[in-house]
């Protein structure tokens, strides 16, 4: 932490004599437990044995997590900037924080077994994940452009590395290296961005930039250039259309748990910082970016909807769906309201949940079955096995927002907020994208519960045995019950937000609340 | 009581399904079936009209931050829609407990949740939760179909699902929206509840705009005629039981939104768009009746003559009289308690014709069958609307409401009526009378196939005799719920219109 902290400091130091400034390191225990916990798990995994290894590593790194849920819970109702004014931590910052350490959670149970640590050492693994959820707390608790990009490569670096992960199949290889060079041209894209932000309010704080706009710069070409190339940079990592061309090659490609995180956890960091962007430094200039941004969701939502339909690949399906979902997301944060806010929000918890879920459901088929990612993997799954179709089926349905289901009180949010902002045509594009994703989501469902169960292929891809005779369940069910459980638990979760989604409102509009420029 | 109500079906199916066995499954969902069933003969016995006013009300925030409130009360309106969604669905959970063939455990439980889904969309008081049940109900009823239908069922129940879905998300927008404009406009806390949003007074455009959003909806549901594409295909693949509550029940539900929800809420609208909707109803009574008496298949002549009578109920509501909504709601609660034994007849005949459902592979069946016969000459009558059968009651109280406000419609409408004893006599001839198809063999109707149609004449025969039973609990309600789209209507220039 301190080498970031000291990057920060020299980075964002604009005072003639650069002194290190006061630290408060309860507020930024978050950040510490992190990336502390990220070296301890990367020293513990250059251990020998085996054990250590396969179990303890993971463990260690669950322990980690819970520490960071722990402390982040402890600063929770704390709203203060640290480090000079680099990070701030607050609701938004911790509640966002909650989010990626669930999503961690999932992707550590979720790899347990799983192919990826087991080529690439444990321990590097783990601490990659680690620190890339750490860049995604820096990222959206950032309150200067320099830090901002500090998060945002923090958070990609160890992704790029973590695509590639299964080192013996080249799709990996090859999705790690899309993702770099695709990365890549977004980071510079959006330093070219920060650097004219900065060029046209002449600082990189984020409130002293609001400052500068309200002043009156507000239709400077500079500025707006800027703002554009920001937003290009930004929804790169969003997988906004036109700049999602890499999400179904990279999520294909990646080892299954590191596409769950990818979709959930990134996703819900681009979010926060877009939110932190748009509606604090850049809430002057509303005006002109709001109409760019509610077009970019029109496109993603149509883009991501009609890509998502014929693909067989439930990756590839479940990347396009996350590109339309983004389309809806993105509604929250184009009207620049507090609701808006607060649904943007609560939409990213909510498809956290239902998406984990469906990821889940894929990575037990791949090990059960020699379909891969394909639909023929979870075909006949109803009657094969019920305790996964379930959670599928819960995904599916909410995914398409159907009610009982916590998506459906997201996108009954999220219209809320687009009516009551004007943008009352945007709420029907998402409704209108809706219908359409109802194609691929229900395909999945029937493909469970109405057809039978494909034969078997003779081998499976990548050498390994298949189970041959005898029940499928009793032989492979018991050796990955911590998917079937995170797959159970995030289903549940759904339905419960669902029924009951007080308590989640609840966090959402405090966090929202401390985006206190807006109405 | 009523969440009670609402919960009982979808509680009991989950015990009983969680119970395992096929027998046990089965029984425990018809018992809290039946459950529900006397608990909404105990709502009628109780209802005294209460001059229209809802009764045994529930009214608990349930999602603070959008004004959503867990809604729920009884009025003369939903009354008997109530009770017969319980009849209907106890009784075909009757007939597929008494199938040789046994349903597994988790098309009970479907069923379940499918009834408590109805009713939950009957008793609510709350748009909101109005549009959840409406959306909810849906998804029961595609997994009954795909996993349990005929051989083409997937594409059916996607094109069911689909073209319903579309209608009930256009719905979800036009809820939302409906309720942050009145929010907006009367200054109040956003709420979706009926009376809240009743209250408010939307300028006339927007009204329209979220008019049509409601209408698709509805129609789709009911289906009317541009809008029932999925009806064929969908009608031809349902399991004999989910057809007869599909058919029976949910069709009303979209009956039901407009009565309840569109013409108090979007009263301004309603008369804008009446003739619209007058047309689309005369359309579907046309071009069901024409359908229904070329079609062979025996499923599809009464899919098609439902199409017909969910236009006569159209007329009936967007007549904006009294009588023709009175009209409307009780042909609502009849439609529903023919069609079901009529597709159960159907299936006990496809059963002496080696499967076959058409009818040109019947007849002669009446010959050793003649309580078969009788029943289901009874039935048809109710369906023709035979001068007194309760359906008659209905289409006339339907045509005599249309024709003080609508003559010319009316006038055409009439057809309609003629029309339908056409077809039904022409499948009860084809089917009992005339030669016997060469692969019939006339059987008399068995113990447990009595024990379902017998439940239903008894049904048809007492809202024959006596309809007075349901016209006097719903007629303060029904008036009151149209009363406000009648009053613009009255002070809209004739010219406007």
């Amino acid at each position: 932490m301190n080498a970031v902290a000291k990057l920060v400091v020299l980075a964002s130091s604009t005072q003639a004599h650069p002194r290190a400034p006061h630290i408060n390191y309860a507020a930024i225990s978050p950040f510490e437990a992190l990336l502390g916990g990220a070296v301890i798990v990367l020293l513990v995994g250059l251990l020998r044995s085996p054990f250590v290894r396969g179990q303890v590593v993971p463990a260690l790194t669950l322990l980690v997590l819970g520490t960071g849920l722990g402390v982040t819970i402890w600063q929770w109702n704390d709203r203060t900037s640290v480090i000079s004014g680099a990070l701030r931590v607050d609701d938004l910052t911790l509640m966002l924080t909650i989010l990626f350490t669930a999503a961690g959670f999932a992707a550590v149970l979720l790899s347990w077994r799983a192919r990826a640590p087991h080529e690439s050492a444990h321990g590097e693994y783990h601490a990659l994940l680690l620190s890339s959820i750490a860049g995604m707390a820096v990222l959206v608790g950032a309150q200067d452009l320099i830090t901002l990009f500090i998060g945002i490569e923090l958070l990609s670096i160890p992704l790029y590395v973590l695509c590639a992960t299964e080192m013996h199949r080249a799709s990996s290889l090859e999705s790690g290296l899309k993702y770099l060079i695709i990365g890549s041209v977004g980071s510079a894209a959006l330093l070219y961005g920060l650097a004219l932000l900065y060029g046209a309010t002449g600082s990189t704080s984020f409130n002293a930039i609001a400052a500068s706009i309200s002043a009156g710069h507000s239709s400077d070409v500079l500025l707006l250039t800027g703002i554009a190339l920001v937003l290009v940079g930004l929804c790169f990592k969003a997988s906004v259309a036109p700049f999602h061309q890499w999400t179904p090659d990279v999520y294909e490609g990646a080892p299954t748990p590191i596409t769950a995180f990818m979709a959930v956890a990134t996703k819900a960091a681009a979010f926060g910082v877009l939110l932190r962007m748009f509606d604090v430094a850049l809430i002057a200039e509303n005006l002109n970016w709001a109409p760019v941004l509610a077009t970019l969701a029109t496109i993603t939502i149509i883009v991501g909807n009609v890509g998502a339909l014929g693909q067989s690949s439930l990756k590839r399906m479940l990347a396009y769906s996350s590109v339309a979902q983004a389309g809806y997301i993105m509604g929250g944060v184009v009207v620049s309201s507090r609701l808006g806010a607060a649904a943007t929000i609560f939409y990213l918890a909510v498809y956290l949940l239902m998406n984990v879920a469906a990821f889940a459901v894929v990575i037990a088929r791949e090990r059960e079955t020699s379909y891969g990612d394909d639909i023929d993997a979870v075909t006949g799954l109803g009657s094969e096995r019920p305790v996964l179709a379930w959670p599928l089926t819960i995904a599916m349905l909410s995914l398409a927002g159907i009610p009982a289901t916590a998506g459906f009180i997201g996108k009954i949010y999220l219209i809320q907020a687009l009516v009551d902002g004007n943008y009352t045509w945007l709420a029907v594009i998402i409704v209108v994208g809706s219908m359409i994703s109802l194609g691929y989501y229900l395909r999945v469902i029937a493909a469970m519960w109405m057809r039978a169960a494909p034969a078997p292929l003779p081998a499976l891809a990548g050498g390994r045995p298949l189970i041959a005779g005898g029940s499928v369940e009793a032989q492979t069910a018991g050796r990955h019950f911590e998917v079937t459980v995170v797959a159970g638990a995030f289903a549940i979760a759904t339905v419960f937000f669902g029924i009951v989604p007080q308590p989640l409102f609840e966090l959402a509009q405090h966090a929202a609340g401390s985006l206190t420029g807006l109405l | 009581m009523l969440t009670i109500l609402i919960l009982l079906p979808a509680v009991s199916a989950l015990i009983g399904s969680i119970a395992g066995g096929r027998r046990t499954a089965g029984t425990i969902a018809l018992l809290g079936s039946l459950g529900a069933l006397g608990m909404t003969i105990a709502l009628i016995v109780g209802y005294s009209g209460h001059g229209g006013a809802l009764t045994h009300v529930i009214n608990v925030v349930w999602i603070r931050s959008l004004g959503i409130h867990y809604s729920v009360g009884v009025d003369g309106l939903n009354l008997f829609l109530v009770t017969m969604t319980t009849f209907v669905f106890s009784l075909s959970l009757l007939a597929a407990n008494l199938r040789t063939d046994k349903r597994p455990e988790l098309f009970f439980l479907l069923f379940g949740v499918a009834q408590s889904a109805v009713l939950g969309a009957f008793l609510a008081q709350d748009l909101a939760l109005f549009v959840g049940f409406f959306d909810l109900m849906l998804i029961p009823f595609y997994l009954l179909t795909g996993i349990y239908g005929g051989p083409g069922r997937v594409a059916a129940t996607t094109k069911l699902v689909i073209y319903t879905l579309v209608g009930s998300l256009l719905m979800l927008a036009g809820a939302v929206a409906l309720a942050v404009l009145t929010a907006q406009q009367t200054g109040h806390a956003l709420s979706f509840s009926y009376s809240a949003l009743a209250a408010g007074h939307l300028g006339s455009g927007t009204q329209e705009w979220i008019f049509l959003l409601f209408a698709a909806a509805f129609l789709v549901k009911m289906p009317a005629f541009p809008l029932h594409g999925w009806m064929p295909d969908g009608y031809r693949e349902m399991p004999i039981e989910v057809l007869s509550v599909f058919s029976g029940v949910l069709s009303k539900v979209g009956a039901y939104g407009f009565l309840a929800i569109v013409l108090p809420i979007l009263p301004q609208a309603s008369v804008h768009f009446q003739t619209l909707l007058l047309l689309i109803g005369l359309a579907s009574i046309l071009y069901g009746s024409a359908m229904a008496f070329t079609q062979t298949n025996a499923r599809l002549i009464i899919g098609y003559s439902s199409v017909a009578q969910l236009g006569f109920i159209t007329m009936g509501i967007f007549a904006l009289s009294a009588q023709g909504a009175q009209g409307a709601v009780l042909q609502m609660v009849n439609h529903g308690i023919v069609v079901a034994p009529l597709f159960a007849i159907v299936a006990l005949l496809s059963a002496r014709a080696r499967g076959s459902e058409d009818i040109r592979d019947m007849g002669g069946i009446a010959m050793r069958a003649p309580i078969l016969a009788t029943v289901f000459l009874i039935v048809a009558f109710a369906a023709l609307a035979m001068p007194g059968s309760g359906n008659f009651i209905g289409e006339v109280l339907i045509l005599l409401g249309l024709f003080k406000t609508k003559m010319v419609f009316s006038i055409i409408a009439f057809t309609g009526v003629l029309m339908a004893s056409v077809y039904m006599l022409r499948v009860f001839i084809r089917t009992m009378h005339n030669r016997a198809g060469p692969e019939v063999t006339s059987r008399e109707l068995r113990w447990r196939d009595a024990f379902v149609l017998v439940p239903f004449v008894g049904a048809i025969l007492l809202f024959s005799i006596y309809p007075q039973i349901e016209l006097s609990r719903a007629q303060t309600s029904v008036t009151s719920s149209i009363s406000a789209a009648a009053a613009s209507a009255a002070s809209t220039p004739v010219a406007d219109r």
